[in-house]
């Protein structure tokens, strides 16, 4: 569990971050938390000749709030976001969801934009972006472009980033006036990679579930209207179309059954929350 | 925790110690952070580090190892395979006389996914790790068996072929007469249980250091092993050695064993042959992924259980059919679990007739050691699953069955049927006991409330016989009682403990117990400390062992409970030796007779005068500087040594009885347990164990010792397991997959005590750090079943596991999709093949995509990640790839195959893989059906996979293989469709593609 040697990187600030990019292309990986990518680098399953650490540049270590998004830096850390007085107020889902992140020890260490960059289908953020609409902000030496969750994340652990560019933020609405916002998660521990996360947002009649840890990414859907005696039907749909794979902790047919049980939990909720 | 206090209470002239909740002396070190593990201990300059290649297949024989590229590695020194090994030791002594052959590296056959292979000592780990991938080892595949009931079967492929079957010893036992009393039995109530492989895994693995010595030929070890001596002489007789040429030295910090710090040996073996052949120390450090795969579970088994009962709920037999498993290889002292708690099968039950059959099983897994708990959990699970059934049957009180079986109170000490001599206690007034201090009735009133309100609730309870220390004799029941004659008789426990005082009087203590973080120095230090009248602070304890310099005991090390029985009571010998002399040595300067001499606050003083005293270091310094003064006949020094061996722990006798171990505590849980409907997640609502472990030493410690082992049963309840692939590829690589409870799911539970102290050693102390791992899994296994109203329970009890007992049933979708239900059969141990299906249309002719198929060009470039295609044969090819899904890659060496050809109808591709990172077989059928102008692809496929990928990535393979087998066809169709009429659904894949780097 040693991993192959590679030459550290640590840039004084973006411009560098991004020349190095630029000229080592897939061959490099940025690190923040370190918190995945450095156990998969143990067990070999990446080998990057260079890894890049962006966790000394306070210049992306941000949260920046403007009346429509709340954009979070690439150095932010978990805990840094998840004890930002505004965050209840601006993204409640992000309140509910962060606890579910690992353990207060491994949230000090690691970042939001990490989290979204390693694109795992269990993860907590991703899904919370999805269902929210968030973007993200990739920047390379030459361009910054913004891509929405769902054009960003295309599978499991797989991202549109291209091999020169950097997540240096992501962005996440804040919100809306009425709108209700709920989180369930079903892991065995606390902190454990999810067998299944739902987040469910309610706006007036209108009803949107994001599904992490079935499918091979966080997957959302919209109801614009969902009555009462629909949701069984509309959740069991779903379900069969997110499939759901098997593991040793869970099979495909108790995941679906999750997306049934704690969708119907999280929508009651997040309506409950709307008014 | 409250209630602690250094501050003895003055009861009269002498201050008292044991008994009482002094804090742990080792504590200060360890929370500071400066306990220095074995990895952390300082190590000769020079000394090179090993990494090992292991297994990835469970079965295979090895063709040929070519480590030439790994060994031209800057930095790397050599690299060791079977062929060395098999020149350079001989294979370990086993229980058994069978031929099951066993080195510390695998000899021409791999047996279980994990086992070394080869080992590489270069300059840093780092450079070792590297070298490892350089290592080509050419396997053929054997056909693999993982369940121990498969094992058992006549076809069964087989682990150990020299051995004629897989299971190398099979024993009957009958005491009394169990055959009556079950054919006048009114029930016979019959339950079949399966417990699975788990181990408590310690903080620090195997750590070895190995130095030969060749101006003497002597081994000189550093390691954390947990018992030096128990198998110093399978380790010596391997290197072909004396004894006296291997030296072991163990570190004071262990950072935990459990037992499993036993089955360290080959390793030790191993890197004595790597310093050898070297000339310089070497070093290794087992890793997580090591430990979790390699290093040792304890055995999983299938019980069949019967009882035969009367109506009112007297059992009057019991009937147990026990099959171990014991993976791959029966290493020293395997089959214990099986035998260490063989002379108290009954449990707490006054039954007195019994059969036992007891099967020792090899599969292909990793090989089975001692894991806290020693078998206990197992058997418990077994009897009080049982017991709990029986209420089931006979509609009673679970707890009305258990009382009206328990062991008289008034009869102990008491002779069990299979020979364990029960030393105390009283189990009706415990049971009275938890039932009032745990609040029972407030706990069944609870159950009846959220039933009435249509919620999950259910109860259990377990009554178990914590046994402690272990008669060395135990496992000679294993042989028929000839052969037992013939090898002479064993049992016993000798401990060793030694209490030095220096010429200021300051007091240290050497002893065998080998402490793996119980807090063992705290409670030596009490007892001298008792004996000598100093502060236990003041005494130092060095807990470091060293097989040259201290004496030798089979016995010695930790394991079995053995300390509070055995270790104890030799410093309590040893300290009374040392206060006799020095009360001797004072009675004369004082002017009174020896027995008149009092020790108390660093002071030796006249009983009825406290005013006519001698320093302690006053003493002892005369002892020190004036052995010419010292009473005639006196022997000088102050330093003394005692040894202690029980007299009840008799060898096996010709009835097979045998007295398993020295004293039997007793310990009661209840708890409730609440299931969440729509989760099946089981919430332990109230937990309540009672135990009996004689007179308590330190109470601190053992409620430590309860919580931790609580701990380990809660994990062995609802999250812990080993799991295994029906190919016997390893599912648990890591702590994401191999579930240990966290503070965050452990309970506090009500910790209730009494003390029926033990006649059979001086402190009337027994054991209580293993009883929570025998009694808690059980016991909730029982609420759970309670709660469902299920008879079959296997643990653990995860919400997957618990909701499939709720019985899940799916309701198709509203639309008419094609719904791909999993389709491969669930194996016992939980894990599957991998399988599936896919289609997709081509617009093509069937016989244009068939010739692609057959294309080795069109292959190369429709084969994900393929670099290089080699023809060997006709439709047989050999590629390289890099294949992954997202950001993870790795390199794989692919055999792909088209056989059973029916142009242009079907075919059937084979494929393997095989890298660094693990091993993968599978097969599929392709159909292809005209559809119009197009024709439509149909797959399905089973695929197998093993090695670092499967272990670590658990829960991506069924997802990635799926995505994976995709691509091979979506690309064959990008490739045949070329520029033309590609949808967007292709362009879709293409920067899919791109963006895995493809």
């Amino acid at each position: 569990m040693k991993p192959k040697s590679f030459s550290y990187l640590r840039p004084d600030n973006l411009l560098e971050t991004l020349q190095a990019l630029q000229r080592f292309g897939d061959d490099a990986r940025i690190m923040a938390g370190g918190l995945s990518l450095v156990p998969m680098m143990n067990f070999r399953l990446l080998e990057p000749r260079y890894l890049i650490d962006i966790s000394g540049l306070a210049s992306l270590a941000y949260i920046r709030e403007t009346p429509a998004e709340v954009e979070i830096g690439a150095a932010e850390t978990q805990a840094k976001v998840l004890a930002w007085p505004n965050l209840n107020k601006s993204l409640p889902l992000l309140t509910l969801a962060m606890p579910h992140i690992g353990h207060f020890q491994t949230r000090s260490r690691g970042t939001v934009c990490g989290s979204i960059a390693h694109s795992d289908p269990s993860s907590e953020l991703p899904l919370c972006l999805m269902t929210l609409q968030g973007s993200v902000v990739l920047q390379s030496a030459d361009a910054t472009r913004v891509l929405s969750a769902g054009e960003f994340q295309i599978g499991m652990f797989a991202t549109a980033r291209r091999p020169d560019e950097m997540v240096t933020a992501v962005r996440f609405p804040v919100r809306k006036p009425g709108a209700g916002y709920a989180f369930f998660e079903m892991a065995q521990r606390q902190g454990d990679f999810a067998i299944c996360a739902v987040a469910a947002t309610v706006s007036g009649s209108a009803v949107r579930l994001g599904v992490g840890g079935v499918a091979d990414k966080p997957t959302v859907r919209d109801w614009p209207e969902l009555a009462d005696g629909e949701i069984d039907d509309a959740l069991n749909d779903f379900a069969w179309d997110l499939g759901g794979s098997d593991d040793i902790h869970a099979n495909a047919a108790y995941r679906r059954d999750l997306v049934r049980k704690l969708g119907r939990r999280v929508i009651e909720e997040a309506r409950k929350c709307s008014n | 925790m409250a209630g602690s206090s250094l501050r003895p209470s003055q009861t009269g002239p002498e201050a008292r110690w044991l008994g009482r909740s002094v804090e742990r002396i080792e504590d200060a070190t360890l929370l500071i952070g400066r306990g220095q593990y074995t990895d952390d201990l300082p190590v000769r300059a020079g000394t090179l580090h090993a990494a090992v290649l292991r297994s990835p297949h469970a079965h295979a024989e090895i063709l040929g190892i070519n480590a030439s590229k790994a060994k031209a590695r800057p930095g790397v020194m050599t690299v060791l395979t079977g062929r060395e090994i098999k020149e350079d030791s001989d294979p370990f002594l086993i229980v058994l006389r069978q031929p099951m052959d066993q080195w510390s590296l695998a000899v021409d056959r791999v047996r279980f996914v994990g086992e070394a292979v080869a080992v590489v000592v270069a300059e840093d780990r780092y450079l070792a790790e590297d070298a490892l991938d350089d290592i080509t080892v050419e396997y053929r595949k054997l056909p693999t068996v993982v369940d121990p009931l498969a094992a058992l079967e006549k076809d069964a492929p087989l682990v150990h072929p020299a051995v004629g079957s897989n299971v190398p010893s099979d024993r009957h036992f009958n005491y009394g007469n169990p055959d009556a009393k079950f054919a006048e039995a009114d029930r016979v109530v019959s339950l079949t249980i399966d417990y699975p492989r788990n181990s408590q895994t310690p903080l620090e693995g195997y750590v070895v250091v190995a130095d030969y010595q060749p101006g003497e030929g002597v081994y000189d070890v550093l390691c954390n092993f947990q018992g030096p001596f128990t198998v110093h002489p399978v380790m010596s007789k391997a290197l072909r050695c004396k004894g006296a040429q291997l030296r072991i030295r163990t570190p004071a910090y262990s950072g935990g064993g459990f037992g499993v710090k036993q089955a360290i040996f080959p390793y030790v073996v191993l890197m004595c042959i790597a310093s050898k052949r070297t000339g310089r120390p070497v070093k290794w450090v087992e890793d997580r992924f090591e430990h979790l795969t390699a290093a040792i579970a304890a055995p999983n088994r299938v019980i069949r259980a019967q009882a035969a009962v009367k109506n009112d709920g007297t059992v009057t037999a019991f009937r147990f059919e026990q099959i171990d498993d014991y993976g791959a290889y029966l290493r020293p002292p395997m089959p214990g679990p099986l035998y260490r708690q063989h002379g108290i099968m009954t449990g707490a039950y006054a039954v007195k007739d019994m059969s036992i059959t007891n099967k020792l099983v090899m599969t292909n897994k990793t090989p089975s050691g001692m894991v806290r708990g020693f078998g206990g959990p197992q058997i418990y699970f077994g009897l009080e699953r049982l017991m709990q059934r029986v209420a089931v049957e006979l509609g009673l009180d679970p707890l009305d069955v258990i009382r009206k079986n328990l062991i008289p109170a008034g009869s102990f000490p008491y002779l069990a049927p299979a020979g364990a001599l029960i030393d105390s206690g009283d189990y009706q007034t415990a049971i009275a006991m938890a039932e009032r201090d745990g609040g029972l009735a407030e706990l069944r009133a609870r159950r009846d409330r959220t039933r009435a309100e249509g919620r999950l609730y259910g109860i259990g309870f377990a009554a178990v016989v914590e046994p402690a220390q272990s008669n060395m004799g135990y496992l000679s029941t294993i042989v028929p009682v000839e052969e037992r004659r013939k090898a002479g008789p064993k049992g016993g426990n000798v401990a060793y403990a030694t209490v030095h005082v220096d010429c200021l009087g300051a007091v240290s203590v050497t002893a065998d117990s080998l402490p793996q973080g119980q807090g063992h120095a705290t409670i030596l230090a009490q007892i001298v400390a008792e004996q000598l009248g100093v502060d236990p602070r003041d005494i130092r304890c060095n807990m470091e062992r060293d097989t040259q310099r201290d004496p030798w005991s089979i016995a010695t090390g930790n394991y079995s409970s053995r300390f509070s029985s055995s270790t104890v009571v030799a410093a309590q010998l040893a300290a009374t030796k040392i206060r006799t002399k020095l009360a001797q040595i004072a009675s004369a300067t004082l002017n009174i007779s020896a027995d008149q001499v009092a020790f108390a606050n660093g002071k030796a003083f006249a009983k009825d005068n406290p005013d006519n005293y001698i320093r302690f270091s006053r003493l002892a310094g005369t002892a020190h500087w004036s052995p010419s003064e010292l009473p005639m006949g006196m022997t000088p020094g102050i330093s003394e040594t005692a040894s202690y061996s029980a007299p009840q722990l008799d060898p096996p006798n010709d009835a097979d009885q045998i007295n398993t171990s020295l004293t039997y505590g007793f310990v009661f849980d209840f708890c409730g347990v609440e299931i969440d409907r729509d989760t099946g997640v089981v919430r332990i609502d109230k937990y309540v164990t009672l135990h009996d472990a004689g007179k308590l030493l330190n109470p601190l410690i053992a409620e430590g010792q309860v919580f931790g082992s609580f701990a380990w049963g809660v994990g062995c309840a609802l999250f812990e397991e080993f799991v295994y692939g029906p190919d016997g590829s390893f599912m648990s690589g890591t702590f994401a997959d191999y579930l240990c409870p966290t503070a965050c799911e452990v309970p506090r539970p009500v910790i209730l005590h009494m003390e029926s102290p033990s006649p059979f050693n001086p402190l009337g102390a027994k054991g209580i750090a293993e009883g929570n791992c025998m009694s808690t899994p059980v016991c909730i296994a029982n609420a759970v079943a309670d709660a469902l109203g299920v008879k079959d329970v296997k643990l653990p009890l995860s919400p997957a596991r618990v909701k499939e007992l709720m019985g899940l049933v799916e309701k198709p979708p509203r639309t008419k999709q094609a719904v791909s239900a999993p389709s491969a059969k669930e194996t016992r141990t939980g894990a599957k093949a991998f399988t599936g299906t896919g289609s997709l249309n081509i617009t093509a002719a069937a016989d244009q995509v068939w010739r692609a198929l057959l294309d080795p060009a069109m292959l190369a470039r429709t084969i994900p990640g393929c670099h290089k295609l080699d023809e060997v044969g006709p439709n047989d090819y050999r590629a390289d790839v890099s294949l992954g899904v997202g950001v993870i890659k790795g390199r794989f060496s692919a055999r792909v195959t088209l056989s059973n050809l029916d142009p242009p109808h079907s075919a059937l591709l084979s494929g393997s893989l095989s890298g660094p990172l693990g091993v993968s077989a599978g097969s599929g059928r392709v159909r292809l059906t005209p559809a119009g102008e197009a024709t439509k692809i149909d797959y399905d496929y089973t695929v197998e996979i093993s090695g670092t990928v499967a272990a670590v990535g658990g829960r991506m393979l069924d997802s990635a293989t799926k995505v994976l087998i995709g691509q091979f066809f979506q690309r064959l169709v990008v490739e045949m469709q070329g520029g033309t009429g590609a949808g967007s659904a292709q362009r879709w894949w293409r920067r899919l593609l791109r963006a895995l780097g493809f």
